[in-house]
């Protein structure tokens, strides 16, 4: 592998960790929202939170430049603020990621929220906790699985993206060129794929054998 | 001291409308059929339904009216719940802590090792919950809950998931509770064997509204409710050990209205204990029978007769100085012998059950 394709090894990287946090900020209390809310506006949420899973990824990159770029609506606001547009920037990757993995992981920490169930927390309740209190010591680590699977699969699923990342980051070398993307105008491919390959096949290992040991302390699924 | 509730809340199966006060020392117990509104109402003593429209007032602090709703965590009171609600990912000592760490060290009214001893649970301590036996699990439920020194105890029928032999592993337990008289208890049951073992007062419950409320002792024998109609209605009455007769296996103990003769128990004089006479176990006499087995026989006056759910009986209820008792006898014995409301007669107690052995439990 030559230093370019390290370069776009490393950016893969940012990409998926920086993500997979903002994912995890922003998707805990839409999942909390999603498990526990009574608004009949759920449903319909729901569907549009999975709308990524089926729409193909050049669709979704599609709308995101149209969006974001330069002439876009969001683009040109910003623009207009003095703020570059985010579209052929990693600000711009950040963001096409961000909507392409979110399925990812709202879906594992609604069911892990939902799993939690709503007596385990008026138990904590009417043993004085407080509500925040209730959510990091009792629902946290109750969901611990779910938040887990969450935060693997959305950095997984980052790392190998490329249609979305294509279309709104333009494989720019160093700075928006991913790993998926290099690999793409690359003739000796072998090395590169084998490299991704081995990453997201030790990450889901990490999390099966995470879940295994979980379930064997007698967390509930 | 009471505690003045009064709360409506719709639910598809019952619209809970309840206003009354429940006294706030010994068990109170909460009586009805399922779908009557008795967990409903425990729920919102401990402030889990927001949306009950309320006012709750506890011991002089307002706990629920138009403007205010103290939240659940900041109300004095310990639940139990009816399942397991011990959280999994802690072991048993980390299940008792959870409560007793968020009550400031001044609060506190019972420490862990005191909580561990009342509820037998040292060799437990290391477990998980999902590890524990059903009737392991609400006892460290139960101390749990009283770690948080709550100023109230809301069981929400602790016993009703749990067999006969576990159901009898706890109920000495919450016996000594009451007997400690550290704590009120709202005990929510559909047994009413449990009730008239442990409970002082009742609450009944019928499609979300009070039918009565009182002393448990005056409420076993009013005719108005279906509690005197039970295969095995009877009444209780606390009562004193006065003594010992080891030669005849016998234990005195001592009511309002006299004495009485138990099988031996083991249970030290002075100490205070719960009888129960059941209506089919009194017969009646006009006269003091001179020639007779039965060792248990007490003045009383008639109060009213009303019909049994066997047609073929009828239900004395009799005033023992101020105690009631109740009588199960042939509405032909009640005309031969003229027994009307007035008389003076004799109850002939052919045998007095101390409530402990796991009676058999009458639910609806």
């Amino acid at each position: 592998m030559g230093s370019a394709d390290l370069i776009a090894l490393w950016i893969s990287f940012r990409l998926a960790a920086t993500t997979t946090l903002l994912l995890l900020l922003l998707c805990t209390p839409l999942a909390w929202w999603l498990a526990m809310g009574a608004s009949r506006w759920r449903v319909l949420v729901d569907a549009v939170v999975s709308l990524p899973l089926v729409l193909p990824p050049t669709v979704l990159g599609f709308y995101l430049l149209i969006l974001l770029g330069p002439a876009g609506s969001l683009g040109g606001v910003l623009q207009r603020l003095g703020l570059p547009a985010p579209a052929f920037s990693f600000s711009g990757l950040v963001i096409g990621s961000m909507l392409y993995s979110l399925p990812f992981a709202v879906q594992p920490l609604r069911d892990a929220f939902q799993s939690v169930g709503a007596r385990a927390l008026e138990a904590a309740a009417t043993l004085r906790a407080s509500p925040w209190n209730r959510f990091f010591t009792v629902a946290v680590p109750l969901a611990s699985r779910g938040i887990l699977t969450a935060v693997v699969l959305s950095f997984a699923h980052t790392l190998g993206e490329f249609g979305v990342v294509l279309m709104i980051g333009g494989n720019i070398p160093g700075r928006t060129q991913t790993a998926s993307i290099a690999l793409f105008d690359h003739t000796e491919a072998y090395r590169l794929s084998a490299t991704l390959v081995a990453i997201c096949f030790a990450l889901l290992l990490i999390v099966y054998t995470a879940n295994r040991r979980l379930r064997a302390t007698g967390l509930p699924a | 001291m009471t505690l003045a509730l009064r709360v409506a809340l719709a639910r598809a199966e019952f619209a809970l409308e309840v206003t009354c006060d429940i006294p706030t020392r010994g068990i109170t117990g909460l009586f009805g059929r399922s779908a009557s509104g008795k967990t409903t109402l425990l729920r919102c003593i401990a402030g889990l339904e927001r949306k009950a429209r309320a006012r709750i007032e506890f011991n002089g602090e307002i706990w629920q009216d138009q403007h205010r709703f103290v939240p659940a965590h900041r109300r004095a009171v310990g639940y139990v719940f009816q399942e397991s609600s011990l959280f999994p990912h802690l072991d048993v000592r980390g299940n008792l802590e959870f409560g007793l760490r968020r009550v400031p060290a001044g609060q506190r009214r019972m420490g862990f090792d005191e909580a561990v001893a009342l509820l037998d649970l040292s060799a437990l301590l290391r477990q998980r919950a999902p590890r524990l036996s059903g009737g392991e699990r609400q006892r460290v439920a139960i101390a749990q809950a009283l770690l948080t020194s709550p100023q109230l105890l809301l069981m929400d029928e602790p016993l009703s998931n749990l067999d006969q032999s576990s159901k009898a592993e706890i109920l000495p337990h919450l016996e000594r509770l009451r007997d400690s008289a550290a704590i009120p208890i709202i005990y929510v049951s559909h047994a009413l064997g449990e009730i008239m073992r442990l409970a002082d007062h009742l609450l009944l419950l019928e499609a979300g509204r009070v039918r009565a409320a009182g002393p448990l002792q005056q409420l076993l024998v009013r005719e108005d409710l279906p509690l005197g109609h039970f295969e095995d209605s009877g009444c209780v009455f606390d009562a004193t050990v006065e003594a010992h007769d080891p030669s005849y296996q016998l234990t005195y103990v001592r009511i309002a209205a006299g004495r009485l003769a138990i099988s031996l128990k083991p249970v030290a004089v002075g100490h205070r204990i719960r009888v129960r006479i059941n209506a089919r176990d009194v017969s009646l006499a006009l006269k003091p029978p001179e020639l007779t087995s039965i060792a248990n026989i007490l003045p009383a006056t008639v109060a009213t007769l009303s019909d049994d759910r066997d047609p073929a009986q009828t239900l004395v209820r009799l005033a023992l100085g101020a105690e009631p008792l109740l009588a199960r006898i042939t509405r032909r014995s009640a005309a031969q012998l003229g027994i009307a409301p007035g008389t003076q007669l004799y109850a002939l107690v052919k045998s007095v059950a101390l409530m402990e052995s796991s009676a058999r439990d009458l639910t609806w």
